[in-house]
């Protein structure tokens, strides 16, 4: 293990995340907001300990998978570790731990909250601006982040970092060097960003643009009013539900779209995501109408939002869909777990995943039927290599457990089971609201703090996909 | 520059590791995805799974933006039908490896009808350095600048030698030698020469000489052995054809041990002058026989690494003065060097090596460009031979007076016929042809060894 560039590098993440503190220290300069001190002595803690890591020059700059593993997990703990320092410090959430949480929950683009909506629409805006900045941070990643900047490691060894971070079965390069391809993919993503931002800002206050902005491109999905998004108008609640569906689409398309080959750029995956939208939208609105709970119109508006903020793992609410019918909830239930396309901001097991373990199924009923029978799983008339697919597969299974692991522990606050449930399943799977106590006008707030660490466990192995988190505990990891 | 690199072999790998380094932008294509995946582990590089000579995989990589366009594979003709393909499609320089000598032979014909920029062939130009190692024999290493007119040569400072103990000055001053000492490896750590560097036993020498200063060099300081008349050569591969070809006018009398009858034949009737055994050459008696312990020099040509390094170490020990080994794998260089077999020659890395120098001199059209470059210790020191254009900030300056970055020698300066090796008070002027010795890898334009 290359101990002195984890260090480094951890270093370097440091006095990013200093970087990263000015935004709310500008926000809270806007407001005269006297919680800027509480920025400047994190920002002073970490700008110092990332000084302290960075004196040493490591012997060499190679690291292999487990040094890339190392890295991405332990950075984004540590982020998560001091981006709630500034939280606890402001006393808007009573324990460290809380604090924890609602970062973790931003970085991972998760959205769950502790604090009810009404005690959020009260915290002071350089607070709830630096929990939307996270999301857009923890969106695109924060390593890949850095490797605009900085050439972190030599050699084409910076993919054992995105390859931990990005997600997605397979990631690929978008050009042959590592930083130009984490530039491509920040270039789409801030464009994405200003050009949602410039068409809510006609709609809506500056301030509440720029967060909304944050939260969608980053599918995170904190927002910042009681009565979350349903108090803006049809024009916003539109405008943010296409952009809700644009950042969960793998942003590889639009790098395709910019060069000009629109065939490469609709994938099958990308042709698959967009049919379960549109079918989840359609079933819900039948649902709606029919069981007389909504007009068409309004239906039709209100599932599309809550559809696609479901399935891009955002959480933003206009509707509490926790008084739907049993049908509609089981529909986004169900998106829940499907999630975004791989490659994008969105979480979930990915819509890649799931067309590869549908075509191993169908695979595996052609092998009963004729057993000598050779075939190769493909998309987009390219083999899926026989390793993918089995990644996939485990990926799958490790979810599994550890989803009836969290369930158990939970379990033993007392709660429903349906708010167990989908309290797990909005964790893990990075979207925000469940249904029941976590529905979407409640919160997490009344889990006990062992739950509430499990559930910090689950935002970050949603978000960094399983392996990472488990492999930086596993003893094997650190045994010479 | 962006470059496409067909074929993840050794070659292939070693290009894709080098061209990165030095900042270029590499697409690596191969059929075999194991093989593409063990290049991008280590570089960074876009790697794409696929038949490198069809079109669509060749679009895929980016042919139409690219510069150049590397055909490393294993089959010449899958390596001529990439670049006759990837001309087709953009205006990309081309450069193929072509092993087969039937095809060799017509490399200038392949050259202009097919518009390749290069066609590369790693036997025979390893061969071509073998018999320069074998004309001279003290040398384990022999490049040539400008033209030929001076070279730089490697060499293992023989034990009880007169200059043990002598600093760098002493030398220079003692012998009256026109020549330059640039650098000395001792013990895996390369040192650039200075005038208070004292030499010790064992250390491998470099040294920029016109060849007729250094053969009176070695006359002066006594090392013997400098001319070879017979050679004994294991195994009869391309490199040994080619060997024979480039031998067959000089006074070296070559000698071929091979097992295979039928190449046996070919060979002899092919170079009647060489003398052809058939023979295993891991027999001991049949060396003996063929006079391994008086032989000029013993170079073993095998398929095998090791067997290659065995039988050096054999001759070695029976008493023969010269081996050069063949060796395919380039990451044991210094266990080669422990058992002092540093003569060898890695067809790859010359491949490498030739490719990698074109590169250099295309990507700078203007200003001073890499005419030629040379590694002297593998990814440590490299020699580089320039071209001095107009507008250069160093034309006119007496070289005391230039500040030059640390370890960066100014080793010789070509002007018209006459070579200088440059002391204190030369210039160099416009026109000129200069080699610089330097632990700075990379250097595209003379400037940059300014500080």
């Amino acid at each position: 293990m290359n101990y002195r560039i984890i260090k480094r590098t951890l270093g370097w993440l440091l006095l990013f995340e200093t970087a990263f503190f000015c935004v709310p220290i500008v926000t809270a300069l806007v407001y005269g907001e006297k919680e800027i001190y509480h920025f400047l002595f994190t920002m002073a803690g970490t700008a110092l300990l990332g000084g302290l890591c960075l004196i040493g020059k490591p012997k060499d700059d190679k690291i292999f998978a487990k040094e890339g593993i190392v890295i991405t997990a332990s950075s984004w703990i540590l982020l998560s570790l001091f981006g709630a320092i500034p939280l606890y410090t402001t006393g808007g959430y009573p324990t460290y731990i809380d604090a924890l949480f609602e970062t973790v929950s931003g970085f991972t683009t998760t959205g769950s909250s502790v604090l009810s909506s009404d005690v959020v629409a009260s915290l002071p805006k350089c607070i709830l601006m630096w929990r939307s900045f996270t999301h857009w941070i923890g969106g695109m990643g924060v390593l890949v982040f850095i490797m605009v900047f900085l050439p972190l490691c030599g050699g084409g060894r910076n993919m054992n970092i995105m390859k931990a971070e990005s997600p997605g079965p397979s990631v690929g390069k978008l050009l042959p060097k590592m930083r130009s391809t984490a530039r491509v993919l920040y270039l789409i993503y801030t464009s994405l960003t200003v050009l949602e931002f410039v068409m809510l800002v006609f709609d809506m206050p500056v301030f509440d643009a720029i967060n909304a902005s944050f939260a969608t491109a980053g599918t995170g999905g904190f927002s910042i009013r009681a009565d979350g998004f349903a108090g803006y108008s049809s024009y916003s609640q539109i405008v943010v539900t296409v952009f809700m569906v644009l950042f969960s689409v793998n942003f590889a398309s639009y790098f395709f779209i910019l060069c000009g080959k629109w065939k490469e750029a609709f994938t099958t995956e990308v042709r698959t995501f967009l049919i379960i939208v549109l079918s989840a939208i359609t079933l819900i609105t039948l649902n709606l109408t029919l069981s007389n709970v909504l007009v068409v119109g309004e239906a039709i508006k209100h599932s599309a939002f809550s559809v696609s903020s479901i399935i891009s793992t955002t959480g933003f609410v206009t509707e509490n869909f926790d008084m739907w019918p049993a049908f509609s909830k089981t529909v986004l239930v169900l998106c829940m777990f499907i999630g975004a396309c791989a490659g994008s901001t969105g979480g979930g097991i990915k819509v890649s995943r799931l067309v590869i373990m549908f075509k191993g199924v169908r695979h595996e009923t052609q092998r009963l039927l004729h057993p000598k029978q050779i075939k190769k799983i493909t998309m987009d008339g390219k083999v899926v290599e026989h390793e993918t697919v089995r990644s996939v597969n485990n990926y799958l299974i490790a979810f599994i457990f550890i989803f009836v692991l969290s369930l158990l522990v939970i379990s033993l606050d007392g709660q429903d089971l349906v708010t167990n449930f989908t309290a797990v399943s909005a964790t893990i799977n990075n979207i925000g609201p469940g249904l029941g106590v976590v529905g979407p006008v409640g919160n997490f707030g009344d889990f006990s703090i062992l739950s509430k660490v499990v559930f910090i466990f689950d935002m970050l192995i949603g978000r960094l996909e399983i392996f990472p988190m488990i492999l930086l505990f596993a003893p094997s990891t650190w045994r010479k | 520059m962006k470059i496409i690199i067909i074929g993840c072999g050794r070659v292939g790998r070693t290009l894709a590791q080098s061209l990165t380094d030095d900042g270029n932008e590499v697409t690596v294509i191969d059929a075999d995805p194991d093989k593409v995946k063990r290049v991008t582990a280590r570089c960074d590089v876009m790697g794409i799974t696929g038949n490198g000579a069809t079109h669509t995989v060749q679009r895929e990589a980016g042919i139409e933006t690219a510069d150049l366009m590397i055909a490393v594979t294993s089959s010449d003709e899958l390596n001529l039908l990439c670049c006759l393909v990837a001309k087709k499609e953009s205006d990309c320089q081309t450069i193929a490896r072509v092993k087969n000598p039937e095809y060799s032979e017509d490399a200038p014909y392949l050259k202009d009808e097919l518009g390749l920029a290069m066609v590369i062939n790693p036997e025979y130009e390893s061969a071509e350095e073998i018999a320069r190692l074998l004309r001279f024999p003290l040398a384990t290493k022999i490049e040539p600048f400008a033209k030929g007119k001076i070279e730089l040569i490697k060499f293992r400072l023989p034990k009880g030698n007169e200059i043990i103990g002598m600093s760098v000055k002493e030398v220079i001053q003692k012998y009256n030698s026109d020549l330059l000492i640039c650098t000395i490896e001792r013990e895996e750590e390369s040192y650039i020469a200075n005038g208070d560097f004292v030499f010790e036993e064992k250390d491998i020498i470099s040294i920029v000489a016109t060849p007729k200063n250094a053969y009176e060099f070695f006359d002066n300081i006594k090392c013997k052995g400098h001319t070879i008349k017979n050679t004994l050569i294991v195994g009869g591969g391309v490199i040994t054809h080619y060997l024979c070809e480039i031998l067959e006018k000089s006074h070296i009398s070559l000698t071929v041990i091979e097992k295979d009858l039928k190449r046996c034949e070919e060979l002899s009737s092919r170079w009647p002058k060489v003398k052809v055994i058939h023979g295993d050459s891991a027999d001991h008696d049949l060396l003996l026989e063929e006079g391994v312990d008086s032989c000029g020099a013993f170079v073993s040509l095998s398929d095998l690494d090791e067997e290659n390094v065995l039988l050096s170490l054999f001759a070695k020990g029976e008493g023969c003065q010269k081996t050069v080994t063949k060796v395919n794998r380039t990451d044991y260089d210094g266990l080669l060097s422990q058992l002092e077999l540093e003569e060898s020659v890695c067809p790859r890395s010359i491949t490498s090596d030739r490719i990698l120098r074109y590169v250099r001199a295309t990507e700078n059209a203007v200003g001073s460009n890499v005419e030629t470059l040379y590694n002297i210790i593998p990814g440590e020191v490299e020699a580089a031979e320039f071209i001095v254009r107009e507008n250069s900030p160093i034309v006119g300056i007496p070289l005391s007076k230039l500040k030059f970055k640390k370890d960066v020698l100014i080793s010789a300066i070509t002007r018209g016929k006459e070579t200088i090796v440059p002391r204190g008070n030369n210039t160099i002027e416009v026109g000129d042809y200069v080699v610089i010795v330097s632990k700075h890898i990379g250097l595209c334009d003379i400037a940059e060894v300014l500080r």
